[in-house]
């Protein structure tokens, strides 16, 4: 089979299983969605090694294959080509591998997890709907494919967010992500509608070829334009500052969910986006800068929030928002291979977290809050096991992934000279956020006097909730569809999910193996192709900088790790005095830098109050009094004219008839004469 | 015989036919002088095709009087609806469709 036949049945079984899924939803078991929802992915999967296997056969300067299935809108010299194609090269097979990959691993997890829950097949034909989602967006041969893909990815997140959709705070979460993914939509559509301007063409290898031919001469202003479009769209998705205030609340949504959607896959598609772009990027520098700088600002800003939540799911979102940062700082940096190592890498560990962290809120009997947790590590072995392992990689701790890829992102961004410094310096105080905070989750959840669920397990009975309740605001639940199940499950008391969360272990502990300094390179060799082109292909950091970076990439992880074990272990009770200490920094993180606030009064307000001026002026006075009413009373008088002469009298109406026949046949009388 | 003649027959009879339809109140009696009408119409139109020496005219009246049976059917049935129902046999009575 061709590359692009491969392909195109990565997509169509995330599609078939949705279909089944969702059609069949009163007609399937539970063990029946769960089967075909996995089963579905996992055959993407295979073909996605297979597109992987059939794309090394090719030469290195033909492995970009571009395949149409249709032509949508396809005229000839006005520049609009749409259509439905797909473009196969080293980036997308790359995107692919992780989305189906971790995707297979978490449909697996949540044929365990979700079995208490009713409305299972519902929840894998959303899963499956999202996986075939984000395989279009990573797979689009051209804008127009993409913005189907993007738009799709932000309906099958909304959809995921509300899955609970009789909590109230769920579908409002919900609809705070929606709303604010349209904002990145309109930014994606509007930058594309720039570039198409002076390309010529939707199509992707088109458009780069436009640009290296010099489309844009003359035109760097409506470039950077069009570039920075589409870094708010790329901002929206991944949740960078400003747009980033949805993921948090995005928790609300079962954790298997906030594991694929929110932490491994959809929030990275600004990362993918920016890479893809790469030779539009390098021609806006201004526009790359920008999303170097806002990467490095999220990365602080997220890491400093997470260190004051006690939601575990909450601490585990700002992480994600922060190592996001990262992987934004490196694309705009122009380390496009750094960017999406770390991609893979965050995809296994940050979905090893949710995972574990999930495992741990089933023991809580749905609890989310870190203060209520303690001392979890006898009665759960093997998620301490899987927690601490995520959180090793996570931190950056060698030999874990998460070391490696993080290393080479900083070196590269040192690499770069000049005001990239800062970015470099920040990236590693950065680093220490995230050792801390991480530590911090793991010492509270795990280690000290066990709490009373942990005691429990211990005992061999998993805690069960007497009244069910929203962890948000303790409002009471049923557990009926519409709201979680009344059973929760443990990774200790799951096969399916043991063997999950050991695999994204196994790829938490040894991806970063593929490319180590000195050593190997497998992932750039890979993606070589596609970034062949780049400018900064040429640009390594000198060996100097790669060896000061492992050595102080490890001490700044170990101090962190170090420091969180002094203040949650050696001296329980110590974060107390720091909260007083540092007051006003500790109530600026506990409220999220009030950018929650800061929306509301920027945008939220402004907008209300011109709805409610114009409501009142310009609707009530002008639309209803004048325009409709005025209509209306034009009407209603016209026609009680007109109604005088229904009399109802049929010898009135034939009269009429004959004086109007007769004063015709006079009219022509007079003519004629 | 001067066309004049039979035009002033036919100009009579759809006088009366006329003033029928606006004077009576029977729905009957109305019908019988829309009859009268149309058929000066083909008297008149008769009178034409024998002054032009061509059959176009008596055409015209053949198919005249197709409609006229047709119409007459139709107003008979409403006739007969009117007096099933017991309703009131006078046009004048029947005026529900006043604006």
């Amino acid at each position: 089979m061709s590359t692009t036949t491969w392909a195109w049945l990565v997509l169509l079984f995330p599609l078939l299983g949705a279909t089944v899924n969702g059609l069949g939803y009163k007609k399937l078991s539970r063990g029946g969605a769960g089967a075909i929802g996995t089963a579905a992915i996992g055959l993407a999967f295979v073909c996605a090694v297979g597109a992987l296997i059939s794309l090394q056969g090719h030469d290195a300067e033909h492995r970009a294959l571009v395949s149409s299935l249709w032509d949508y809108a396809v005229t000839g010299d006005s520049g609009v080509d749409a259509k439905l194609s797909i473009l196969v090269d080293p980036l997308s097979v790359y995107m692919i591998l992780v989305v189906t990959g971790v995707s297979t691993l978490i449909h697996l997890y949540s044929v365990s997890y979700m079995r208490g829950d009713h409305g299972y097949s519902r929840y894998f034909a959303y899963l499956n709907f999202f996986v075939f989602s984000m395989l279009v967006l990573v797979l689009g041969g051209n804008f127009l494919v993409l913005i189907v893909g993007w738009a799709f990815v932000g309906a099958a997140s909304y959809l995921l967010i509300s899955f609970w959709y009789r909590r109230g705070t769920a579908t409002r979460a919900g609809i705070k992500a929606f709303v604010i993914n349209v904002v990145g939509d309109v930014g994606l559509v509007l930058g594309t509608f720039f570039i198409l301007r002076h390309s010529g063409t939707l199509d992707f290898l088109g458009t780069f070829r436009a640009v290296e031919g010099g489309a844009f001469a003359g035109h760097q202003g409506s470039l950077t334009a069009g570039c920075l479009l589409l870094l708010v769209g790329a901002f929206a998705k991944s949740a960078q500052i400003p747009l980033h205030t949805w993921l948090p609340d995005a928790m609300e949504g079962p954790t298997p969910v906030s594991s694929l959607i929110h932490a491994a896959t959809m929030v990275t598609a600004g990362v993918y986006l920016i890479a893809r772009m790469h030779p539009l990027f390098e021609q806006a520098p201004a526009a790359a800068d920008t999303a170097a700088i806002v990467g490095c600002v999220t990365l602080l800003v997220a890491g400093t929030i997470a260190l004051t939540m006690t939601d575990i799911k909450r601490v585990i979102a700002y992480s994600t928002m922060s190592q996001i940062g990262y992987m934004i700082m490196a694309v705009g940096a122009g380390g496009y291979v750094a960017g999406l190592f770390h991609l893979m890498t965050h995809a296994f560990f940050k979905a090893l977290l949710f995972m574990a962290a999930g495992s741990i809120i089933g023991a809580m009997a749905g609890g989310q809050s870190l203060e209520k947790m303690s001392g979890f590590r006898r009665a759960m072995p093997f998620t301490f096991g899987c927690f601490v392992v995520g959180g090793l990689a996570l931190s950056g701790v060698p030999p874990f992934s998460g070391f490696f890829s993080k290393d080479e992102i900083l070196a590269f961004v040192g690499s770069r000279g000049g005001w990239f410094d800062a970015l470099y310096v920040l990236g590693y105080v950065g680093a220490f956020l995230t050792a801390v905070y991480t530590f911090r989750m793991i010492f509270r959840a795990f280690l000290g006097e066990p709490c009373a669920e942990a005691k429990e397990l211990e005992h061999g009975h998993l805690a069960h909730a007497e009244v069910h309740t929203n962890p948000a605001n303790g409002e009471v639940e049923d557990t009926d569809v519409g709201f979680p199940g009344p059973e929760h499950t443990i990774a200790e008391r799951a096969l399916p999910m043991k063997v999950a969360m050991s695999l994204l272990a196994f790829g938490a502990t040894f991806a970063g193996l593929l490319q180590i300094p000195f050593v190997d390179h497998v992932v750039t060799n890979f993606l070589e192709p596609t970034f062949a082109d780049s400018k900064w292909i040429e640009q390594e950091p000198s060996n100097g900088l790669v060896t000061f970076g492992l050595i102080i990439g490890t001490v700044i992880a170990l101090s962190g790790i170090a420091l969180a074990h002094r203040i949650w272990v050696a001296k329980p009770g110590s974060a107390a005095a720091w909260q007083a200490r540092f007051k006003p920094a500790y109530t600026l993180f506990v409220n999220k830098w009030y950018f929650d606030e800061l929306i509301d009064l920027v945008v939220v307000r402004p907008f209300a109050a011109f709805g409610n001026f114009s409501r009142r002026t310009f609707e009530r006075v002008v639309v209803e009094g004048t325009l409709i009413g005025g209509t209306t009373s034009v009407v209603r008088a016209g026609s009680s004219a007109v109604r005088a002469i229904q009399t109802g009298f049929l010898r009135y109406y034939a009269a009429l008839l004959l004086l109007g026949g007769a004063a015709v046949v006079l009219y022509f009388l007079i003519a004629a004469s | 015989m001067s066309i004049a003649w039979y035009l002033v027959v036919s100009a009579l009879i759809f006088c009366i036919g006329a003033g029928g339809v606006l004077v009576r109140r029977n729905p009957l009696v109305i019908l019988l002088c829309l009859e009268l009408m149309l058929n000066a119409t083909n008297l008149a139109l008769i009178a034409f095709a024998r002054m032009h020496g061509n059959s176009d005219g008596q055409i015209f009246a053949l198919i005249i009087m197709v409609v006229a049976a047709c119409e007459v059917t139709v107003g008979l049935g409403l006739i007969v609806a009117i007096f099933r129902r017991r309703l009131p046999i006078d046009v004048d009575e029947l005026r529900e469709l006043q604006g």
